[in-house]
Formats: structure tokens, sequence, C-alpha cells
């Protein structure tokens, strides 16, 4: 028993850990020392473009989180640069306050940014997509027309001059150094965040928001850390680009700027730094190359957006991915460990029995279910069946907090849960998988099944950020029970691959093993077997018992009788949102109703 | 004061009522918001200005061939912004290549026509007033438009196949209504009502290739907050819409008016996000 288990992790897969991490970090050391040389190459009208090529990252490296990672189609970004580059000269100028050091300015300009990036961003929690959209639209044209008429502080069209940091930073090449610096030092920390149990919860939320609720991810809580934080790079390379410009005007902060961001991002693949790093200075330095063309950039950019949304939606980073283009092994058997189950779950402490009392919930007219008792104990496995339409699914979702019931209240250990909370299952230990598997396609296999320890970190987005020791601790942590849990389900040997390039019946193991990751009191399963070949269910039956043996409660709701008379302790049949028997397998398979209703007699 | 407030006011709520009801036309037939739906307008009162006044062409066809140029470039934007991402909606694409087309469109205006604001040509010689044709034209634009869908979606066949589509896709298309076909005809006919509002409201906007923006913003409001998909919804929010921003222009005065619809709009919606006529959420899991 401890020799697979001992084989599993530490020094091969750590080896290859440190390589990969070493091949994905070159071509940013690459860039580095480009970035650090460049004053020797570079005459001096390239060095005012690779200095706009930084302001445009910090801006863009921040909004990449929210739209590449979280999927926010927040177009108006633009606004946040608007405001940060009037708040840091106007309080560098001393229009208002007296004067201020200009990186005094810059500060408040970023905790300002990262106020208004919380506004701009909060009604995403809200609206749906092309709503949030055009509020963001409004946003930016709003805060330009405000700082055309705001004439005492702004300057109104007349402008204000940008600020001017202190000497050796007033030169060309030690602005350029500053900026560069901020440019690092954002890549760095949105690599930090994007790798991080955070940045794997905002792909989750983008691709798979269901799923993210079931895992314990609270989105608002997330996506206002993202956006205080977008919102304040957004406003210091606006601090930045007013000192470029040396003199801002209203007109410098058009629709077109936001349009280019957002290029630059998708340009580069969601999801990804390094793609977004390398659009931005693809963007920023284009236009130099194409001269004559001057008028028709935006033109140019409004085609190549259309041509990428149509042609290569993953952008540069897909392209780039050669390792998942490698063929995988065409006949892959799924074999499940389940005698590592002890090792990922412990010992499943005891939150006493899931009950549902009298729960009912109609849709219209349809009673879904109605009138519902159920128990669920801890160590066994509990079958749900019925016809379609007979409630089954339902059930699994007012217990998940998908759905509130009307009437009823459903407990763990006798508290009611509260209604609709949905992350806050997971908090109680109860993990569930779906009907269509919810799995971040771009990701990879072991990255979903890292999703579902999200609420085991105990470090912060700050901490995260600057990759802290916590971070750290956290991340290797979940990486060792991802891996053990994609042995528990038979899948390790996937774990580096992109998780849309799996078979079926291998997203729903990866489902499992996200679910497994919560250490759960209970599992909800819906119609795990479906998709599966016969020998694959066997070997889930195995897995399920073993999981129940483990001291969880399994409930399963399953249209194979097989699966369900072989593994199950207790059966509960359902029609028409009513219980129409309950016993023990045996008991069920002589039920004379059951058997004309629906096992077919 | 008061008369102009709600002359103005009630006919620029009807433009806005239109680009909504272009908006809805499109969503319906298809379940996208298009970023094209301001560039119609603003379209409608380029072409206009460059047929009438520019080449000289009489009203009637002037009139004619800039509906007709809205219908074609509706259909343009479902063929290369909508048919090549609907099959995988949920990742909202959507957005983003409409938002390409519509910028690619207004840029080539800016080029081609120039970025000042052009007058658009008098269509009627009659009397000015406060009953002035740049007043009732876009009510009369808004009232035919009325009109004539309601009497398509309740009299005519093809007008119950639209409701169809729009209340089922899939069932609609199970019973062998030809979906892409009736897809095509929402939108050249979401295009010559776009059209047809920057047309009557013309005088009022100039040819002008920066109100396609403000026309995709301003005329979303009233599909946001009539619920999406309504037309009465939309053109009585559009009427609040234009009367609330020509009173509030009259009082704080036109940037801050903008600022104060902008607030009211993102606190309505923030408080009611499916409008304030419109319907729930639906089944996610």
């Amino acid at each position: 028993m401890d020799t697979p288990a001992a084989q599993l992790r530490p020094s091969h897969a750590n080896a290859l850990g440190l390589t990969f991490a070493l091949g994905a970090a070159t071509p940013f050391l690459l860039l580095l020392l480009i970035g650090i040389a460049f004053p020797l190459f570079g005459g001096g009208y390239w060095g005012l473009i690779a200095t706009r090529a930084c302001v445009y990252w910090v801006l863009v490296s921040g909004l990449n989180l929210v739209v590449g990672f979280a999927g926010q189609i927040a177009i108006g970004w633009v606004a946040l640069l608007t405001l940060g580059a009037y708040a840091t000269s106007v309080l560098a100028a001393g229009n208002v306050t007296p004067a201020l050091p200009p990186f005094l300015a810059l500060a408040i300009a970023a905790f300002i940014g990262g106020v208004f990036g919380v506004i701009i961003g909060l009604p995403a929690l809200r609206l749906r997509t092309f709503y949030f959209a055009i509020t963001t639209l409004g946003f930016a044209t709003i805060v330009t027309q405000v700082a055309l008429a705001w004439q005492s502080v702004t300057g109104g069209g007349v402008g204000v001059p940008g600020p001017i940091f202190p000497a050796p930073l007033s030169s060309q090449w030690g602005f350029y150094y500053l900026c560069f610096a901020f440019a690092a030092l954002c890549t760095w920390m949105t690599a930090n965040v994007g790798s991080s149990r955070f940045g794997r919860a905002l792909t989750a939320i983008r691709d798979a928001e269901v799923a993210a609720e079931a895992c314990g991810i609270a989105k608002p809580a997330l996506l206002t850390m993202v956006f205080v934080f977008s919102g304040a790079l957004a406003a210091v390379a606006g601090g930045l680009f007013a000192s470029l410009q040396s003199y801002i005007t209203p007109d410098a902060f058009t629709l077109d700027l936001s349009v280019l961001f957002f290029i630059a991002i998708l340009i580069g693949g969601r999801g990804s730094i390094l793609g977004p790093l390398l659009g931005t200075i693809l963007l920023t330095v284009l236009p130099e190359f194409a001269a004559p063309l001057v008028a028709w950039s935006t033109f140019l950019y409004a085609v190549l957006l259309l041509v990428i949304v149509l042609a290569i939606p993953g952008g540069i980073a897909e392209m780039l991915d050669f390792k998942n283009r490698r063929p995988l092994e065409t006949h892959r058997a799924i074999v499940p460990r389940p005698e590592l189950l002890e090792r990922l779950l412990g010992a499943i402490p005891d939150v006493g029995a899931l009950t549902l009392e009298q729960v009912a919930l109609s849709f219209g007219g349809v009673k879904a279910i109605d009138g519902l008792d159920l128990e669920i104990r801890r160590g066994q496995v509990h079958g749900l069946i019925g016809p379609n339409g007979s409630g089954k699914t339902t059930t699994l979702n007012v217990i998940s907090g998908y759905y509130a019931q009307q009437h009823g209240a459903v407990r763990l250990n006798g508290v009611p849960l509260p209604l609709l909370a949905r992350h806050r299952r997971a908090h109680l230990r109860i993990a569930r998988t779906f009907q269509t598997p919810r799995i971040v396609g771009s990701a990879s296999v072991l990255q979903n099944v890292m999703i579902g320890g999200t609420i085991d970190g105990s470090g912060t987005f700050v901490e995260s950020l600057l990759s802290l020791p916590r971070h750290r601790r956290d991340e290797s942590k979940l990486n060792d029970a991802a891996m053990l849990a994609l042995a528990v389900v038979g899948l390790e040997r996937l774990a580096a691959v992109c998780a849309d390039r799996l078979q079926h019946s291998e997203l729903r193991f990866t489902e499992i093993a996200r679910a497994l990751m919560l250490r759960p009191a209970y599992l909800l399963l819906d119609e795990p077997a479906a998709g599966l070949s016969a020998e694959e269910i066997e070997r889930l039956g195995a897995l399920l018992l073993a999981v129940a043996r483990a001291g969880t409660g399994v409930l399963v709701v399953e249209h194979h009788p097989d699966l369900i008379f072989d593994i199950c302790h207790r059966v509960t049949v359902l029609n028409l949102g009513k219980i129409l028997a309950a016993g023990s397998p045996a008991e069920i398979r002589s039920h004379r109703e059951v058997v004309n209703a629906y096992l077919g007699g | 004061m008061v008369q102009s407030i709600v002359s103005t006011g009630v006919a620029i709520g009807c433009i806005y009522a239109l680009i909504g009801i272009a908006y809805n036309v499109m969503f319906s037939a298809s379940r996208v918001f298009s970023f094209t739906a301001g560039t119609l307008g603003m379209l409608g009162g380029v072409l206009g200005s460059l047929f009438i006044a520019v080449m000289g062409l009489p009203v009637a066809l002037g009139f004619i061939l800039a509906l007709a140029a809205g219908a074609v470039f509706g259909v343009v934007t479902e063929i290369v912004a909508v048919r090549p991402v609907l099959r995988s909606l949920d990742q909202h694409l959507y957005v983003l290549s409409t938002l390409a087309l519509a910028l690619i469109v207004q840029q080539f205006t800016a080029i081609e026509w120039g970025t000042d604001a052009r007058p658009f040509p008098r269509l009627f010689d009659i009397a000015r007033g406060a009953f002035d044709q740049q007043f009732w034209l876009p009510m009369l634009a808004c009232a035919v438009v009325i009109i004539g869908l309601e009497l398509l979606y309740r009299r005519t066949l093809i007008g119950h196949a639209f409701l169809a589509i729009a209340e089922d896709s899939y069932a609609a298309r199970a019973l062998g209504l030809p979906e892409r076909r009736l897809r095509i005809l929402s939108f050249a006919l979401a295009g010559a009502i776009g059209a047809l509002a920057g047309f009557a409201g013309g005088e009022m906007l100039l040819a002008f290739f920066g109100n396609a923006p403000l026309l995709t913003f301003y005329g979303f409001i009233p599909v946001a907050l009539g619920g999406m998909g309504s037309q009465r919804g939309a053109v009585v929010a559009g009427l609040l819409l234009g009367l609330f921003q020509q009173a509030a222009n009259f009082l704080v005065g036109g940037i801050f008016a903008s600022v104060a619809v902008f607030s009211v709009f993102i606190i309505v919606l923030l408080a009611r996000p499916e409008g304030l006529a419109g319907a729930g959420l639906q089944r996610r899991v």
C-alpha cells in the first residue's frame, strides 16, 4: 500500500515542476535583460516608445486580471487611466492642495484609482455581460466630459502639465527606468496572482461559475480585490502617462486607447501573462512601422480585434503552447486507486447528519419536489433514482443552494442551511459534481482539481501578489493534495494536460477529484455514470464505496440501476416530486410499484 | 422653457427609443446585443446628409437609400459579427465582434466623411417653431415603427415566426422554421429602424461620426430599463430618458446632465438588473 503512494510525488514530480517553472520564466527573464540593456542600443525616439510600452503594460497587466482571468468585459478601463493622470497631475501641480511631491501624488492617485476601480467594476456582480460592458463604456465618456467641464481643477480643454519626477528620474532614461521598474514589478505581481489559488478562482468564475460557487469561491470578495488592484495599477499608469506626455488634455484619453488595451489582452490570450505582455509591446511598436497609416490606426485596431475574435480566440498564448499539441495516447484507461483515499481525506470530522424535512419547491404550476423527507448518513452511499422530471436534480440543487425551497428545511446536524448561499456549502464540507462537467477548459487538469481546494488556502491576496511564504506554502500544499486526488481517481498521468483535450469520462473523474479536494463530509453526485463504459462504471462504483468507507456521506443521482443496486446502502425512488419508495436495494428491487413504474418488469 | 424641454425631450426620447427597438429586434432573433445599434443611427444621419445635401438626390430617394444602406449594414453585422460567434454564446465573444465592427464603420466614417459635425438638410419647407419638423419627424418615425412592428408581429405569418424564434429558437427550428433566414431578416429590419432613427433625428443630432457611441449608450438605456425584448418598455423608458436628459440639461448644464443620466441609469440597473418591467433569471444548473 505504501509503495504507490511513495512513488507518487516528491522526487521526480518536484524536479519536473522546477524545470517547468524555469522554462516558463525564460521569456520573462529575456525581456527583463532586453529592457535593462535597452538604452545601449535604442535611440532617443525608441526610448520614448519603450517607455510608452512600459506605461501601457502597467495598466494592461492589471486589466488582464479583470478581462483575461476573470472574463469581465470591461471596455472603458481608459477612464481609470484618465483619472490617475489627472489626479497625479493636479495634486503635483497644486491646483487644489499645496503642490505635493510627485511620488506622493502618484500614491494618492493609486488609492483613488483603487476606489474607482471598485465603483466601475462592481456592477459586474449584478449585471449581465453586455450591460456591464456598456456601463464601463458610459463611465469612460463621463470621465472625459467631467475633465473637460471642471475647468478650475483640470484646466478644461487647455489641460494641465504632467508631474515631473525628481532627478535622476527626470531625464529620458531615468524616467524610462522608473517606468520599466513599475512594469517589471507588475509582471511579477500579476504572474504571482495568476498562478495562485486566486488566479485559478478567477478563471473558474470566467469559465465555470457554477462550479466556482460549489468550490466555495465567493465572487464578490474576489472580484472586489481584483478591481481595487487593477484600478490602482491603471491610475499609476495614468500618472506615469501624464509625466510622459508632459501635458495632458481630455482628448489624450479617447476610447481608442481602451480598445488598444483590450486588443493587447485578447491578442495575447485569456488567462496568460506573457501573451498580453507581448501583445502590448507589439501594439505599441506597430504604428511606428506604419507611419503613413497613422490616421487609420484605430480602424486597423478594430479590424485586428474582429480577426482575433473570429479566427484565433485563444490568442498568442495558445499559438505558443506547443506542449499541448503533442498527441495524447489514444487508449487511456482510468484506473482509480481508492487505497490512497485515506491519505487524501484524512479523518473526516463528524458534522452530523444531512436531512431534508418536508422540502417542497414548485416552478410556476409544476411541483418539482413536493414534501420530500430524506436523511443522508455519513459513511453510506444513498441512491436517488426515478424517471426524468421526478425531481432528483432539483433535490440536489436545493441541498447545494442553487434553488431555495419554498417549504421545509435542509439541515446539517439540525442547523438549517442558509437559503441560496451556494459558496457557504463548501465551507460546511458539502461538495458536488454536475450533470454536464463544469471545467475550466483552458487550464490543466491539475489546476482544475486545485480549484477544488481554494478555500483551504490561508494566505491573503496581497501575500499572493508578493509571493510571501504563506502563499508558497499554500501552493505546494494544494499542488500535493491535487496530485493525490488525481491519483485517487486514476488521472495523475494527465495532470499537465489541458482539460479541454480530455474525454468525457475523464472529465467526470476530474470533477470527482475536484470535489474530493474539499475533504467532503457529504458528496453529492449528479449522474456520475452518464457516458461511462461498463468497466468505468464498475470502477466508479468501487471508488464511491471507498469514499463512503472513509466516512463521507455520498448521495448519488443516477439512471443506471446496476450501479445503484451494487453500491448503495439505501435507495430512495422519486416520482413526480414525491417519494415512491425508500429502503435497502433488495427492498426496492422487489417493490412492485417501482418495478412497474420505473425499472420495467 | 418648459415647452422647449418637452418638445426636445420627447423628440430625442423617440430617437433613443428607436435605437432601443433596433437593439431589441436584433436581440429577439439572436440573443445577442450588438454594439452596432448606435452606428446604425449615425449612418442614417451621415448617409441622409450625403445623399440629399451632398449628392443632391431627391428627399424620398435619399430616404429610401439611407434606410436600405442601414438594412444592408444590419445583414453584414449578422454575417460578419454575429453568426460566427453564435455557437459559443456563453463566451460572450459577440460583445467584442460587434464592438469591432462598430468601430470599423465609425472610424471609416471619421476618415471619409470627416470628424466635424456637418448639417443635415431640411426635408420639408414649412414653418419653424415649437412644432418644427426636427421635433415631429422623430415622433412620427417612432409612431410608424411601433404601429408597423405591432401589425407585423400580430397580423402576419412572418411576424409570428419572428415571435416564435424569440420565444424559443430550438423549438422553432424543430418546427421547421428557417431560423437563419429569419435572423437575417430581423437584422435587416433592425438596420432600417436604426437608420430611420438617425435620419429622422438628423437635424437635431447632425451628421456626425461621434453620434455612434453616444447613441449606442443612450439607446441601450431604454432597453436595459424597459426590459430586454420589450418594445413598449423601450418606448416608455426612451421618452422618460429624453425628458430627464433635457430637464437636466436646462437645470445643471449639458455635461453634468450626462453625469446625472449615467448615475440614474446605474442606480436603477443595480436595484433592478432585469429592468423596470423585465423577467427574472433563467435556470443555470
